[in-house]
């Protein structure tokens, strides 16, 4: 374990000061107060107590430096509750002392925020500073990523897919790699990862805090107006189907905190990441909506002549589809249902001229089911 | 502590809806006006749910990236705001003059004021012009040339119509176009008969929309025959019927929208110093403000 070298600046100092003349400090780890009749200070840490006088602050030992600089970078350096939680949170301030934090940060202390991954380092004088990557670029040098400033063009590097298609779901787990923010002030890393994925430290701040507000299923319906009223019909069973679909950790990041109503949890998981879901969001509105049009049609009976790995291939299909797995399958693997040879094979054989599986129709002539009118949302 | 909050729609299938929403606020952001810049959206994130708790200022400033007054300046933001006691009668507007209310906003327990879109402030017709500059290149465009301004119809609100006829006027006003006209794409007198409505053979089109997207990227194009397939582009300008059509796409994305923003906010009661006249210079490039 490395010494900490901790050096406090005169203007850190100068704060100190101005602080302590306006009452004693008590901060992770600090007590500190001035008594003007000795023109004294008072610094009580961890292991050390020590009074000096004005003029001899400057010469704290090191362990002791560490804690004022600590005290200067989150009280006179961050202005905001959430800003200070966050970076808190990033060096892990709940599990170690400032002592053996400042040992830690200055090898780097790394944490996961979704696909990111947040490394705080520090300078001698306490400032912290935050280096953001992909999580799977954990292992590259920094000189093969493409290095960004401004904390701002997260936005851009979030807004397609490593395939180059749009992320209409910014928590979606499909952040493309091959980019580093290699040195972010407090305040930039926050608005870096604000802009990766909006509001999740605001949410995460207030769950911590035993505020955050949920808006069930229930409160969703109740509020929509316009094209979105249809989720009121949707029956509350497929919202749990919904909630499985849309809400997996494969799908989305945040955890799902919200239920069909405070008092109907729903079965499906609600995930394990590290910032909460408060209440469904417009993609899983307008899917619902999808959903709701598509519930309101009766289920009838049709006769298909399959054979048994006939239907294990449409099982297949139907998960390599869901799983995302289509890329995966290699272009010779013929054994695998969703094999692209096979799905052709398949529909040459068992799909006719007019598209219907083994020739039977979707719409029998006796049977006049309701046949949805397309008013998609067109956005 | 100020802060500006920017309301959109966004969309989950066209990456390019929240391009102006983003550009504008960066632009606004640079200028140093507000303490802080933020974006909602109804499609994206931060939802307009969540967006105010996003924003830190004491006096926040919350201004709809809309063209018109209608079911979502006066429905869905207010109630996704959670703006207690919102009541569309508080702007006091005959479907174009929305200025401000401030009320107090549930999920941050605080006021804001909240102000009407920037597609009716009157700041827009400028936009208008300006884009008419940036598509010719022609910083004194103006003889010889007639200006279509394009909405959408009163199909889904009879308030759009409202704010292509004001800002339509407007320019007519200025005198410096032969001819100013509306169009529509669902009604009388349409898009796709552009070239009838004009005398003049260069005619500017300015779609009054927010962003480039179906409507103004592929409907427009096509239906005033300047391609037969989108995909394929077109020329700007375009030879239609012996007319050469200069079509500009969305207003919204011309920089210049940033300046209505401002406005709005500063109608409303935000100190911005001289940011308005810094973002005009800024986004002035080749050409100048005209109709002022």
């Amino acid at each position: 374990m490395s010494a900490v070298e901790s050096a406090v600046s005169e203007t850190q100092l100068a704060a100190f000061r101005e602080a302590l003349a306006d009452g004693p400090i008590e901060y992770d780890g600090l007590s500190a107060e001035y008594d003007a009749d000795g023109d004294t200070y008072h610094i009580e840490t961890a292991d050390q107590q020590t009074s000096v006088g004005a003029d001899e602050l400057a010469t704290v030992d090191a362990e002791q430096a560490a804690y004022l600089t600590n005290w200067y970078f989150y009280t006179q350096q961050l202005r905001t509750d959430i800003k200070r939680a966050f970076c808190q949170w990033l060096e892990q301030a709940d599990e170690h002392a400032v002592v053996d934090r400042y040992t830690a940060l200055e090898s780097g202390i790394e944490r996961a925020w979704g696909q990111l991954r947040i490394t705080t380092t520090i300078g001698d004088d306490g400032t912290r500073h935050y280096e953001v990557r992909h999580v799977d670029d954990s292992d590259a040098e920094a000189t093969t990523l493409a290095t960004h400033t401004d904390p701002f063009e997260a936005r851009e590097i979030g807004t397609l897919d490593p395939k180059g298609r749009y992320r209409p779901l910014r928590t979606a787990p499909s952040l493309k790699s091959g980019w580093i923010f290699p040195n972010l002030s407090a305040n930039e890393v926050y608005d870096a990862v604000e802009a990766f994925y909006p509001a999740t430290i605001v949410n995460w701040f207030r769950e911590r805090r035993g505020e955050l507000d949920i808006d069930h299923w229930r409160d969703e319906q109740d509020r929509q107006s316009g094209i979105y009223n249809l989720i009121t019909v949707l029956p509350d069973e497929a919202v749990d189907w919904a909630a499985a679909a849309c809400c997996d950790d494969s799908q989305c990041l945040k955890r799902r905190e919200w239920q069909l109503s405070e008092d109907e949890p729903l079965t499906a998981e609600s995930g394990d990441g590290v910032f909460p879901c408060r209440g469904p969001c417009s993609m899983v509105v307008a899917a619902g909506r999808e959903w709701a049009k598509l519930e309101r049609q009766k289920t009838q009976t049709y006769e298909f002549e399959l054979t048994p790995s006939e239907k294990e291939q449409l099982e297949a299909l139907i998960d390599a589809v869901g799983d995302g797995e289509i890329d995966d399958i290699r272009e010779a693997d013929v054994g695998n249902g969703a094999n692209r040879y096979r799905v052709r094979y398949l529909r040459e054989k068992r799909v006719d001229e007019h598209g219907n599986l083994a020739g039977t129709p979707t719409h029998p002539a006796d049977h006049d089911d309701e046949h949805d009118g397309s008013d998609s949302d067109d956005n | 502590m100020q802060s500006l909050v920017i309301v959109a729609h966004g969309s989950h299938l066209n990456p390019d809806s929240a391009s102006p929403t983003h550009t504008h606020a960066d632009t606004i952001r640079a200028t140093g006006a507000f303490d802080e810049v933020r974006t909602g959206f109804w499609k994206e994130e931060p939802s307009l749910r969540e967006v105010l708790r996003t924003a830190r200022g004491d006096d926040i400033y919350v201004v709809p990236l809309f063209i018109s007054e209608g079911y979502f300046t006066e429905r869905v933001i207010p109630r996704e705001l959670r703006l207690e006691g919102w009541d569309p009668a508080l702007w006091d507007s005959d479907g174009i003059s929305a200025d401000t209310a401030t009320l107090v906003a549930g999920d941050i327990d605080k006021e804001v004021h909240y102000c009407g879109p920037v597609g009716t402030h009157e700041a827009m017709t400028d936009v208008l012009i300006r884009r008419a500059e940036t598509v010719t290149g022609d910083p004194s465009v103006g003889e010889g040339f007639g200006f279509a301004v394009v909405g959408h119809g009163t199909e889904r609100n009879k308030n759009s119509a409202k704010a292509i006829e004001y800002h339509t006027e407007r320019i007519r006003e200025t005198g410096r176009f032969d001819e100013v006209q509306a169009l529509y794409m669902d009604e009388e007198p349409e898009v796709d008969d552009v070239t009838e409505h004009f005398e003049t053979e260069d005619i500017i089109v300015v779609p009054l929309f927010i962003a480039d997207g179906f409507h103004t990227q592929e409907d427009i194009p096509e239906d005033m025959g300047l391609t037969d397939d989108f995909r394929t582009g077109y020329d700007v300008p375009a030879t239609v019927d012996g007319h050469r059509i200069w079509y500009g796409g969305a207003v919204g994305t011309e920089e210049l929208t940033a300046d209505v923003i401002l406005e709005r906010a500063a109608d409303a009661g935000a100190d911005i110093g001289d940011a308005i006249a810094r973002v005009r210079q800024q986004t002035k490039s080749t050409t100048q403000v005209a109709g002022d």
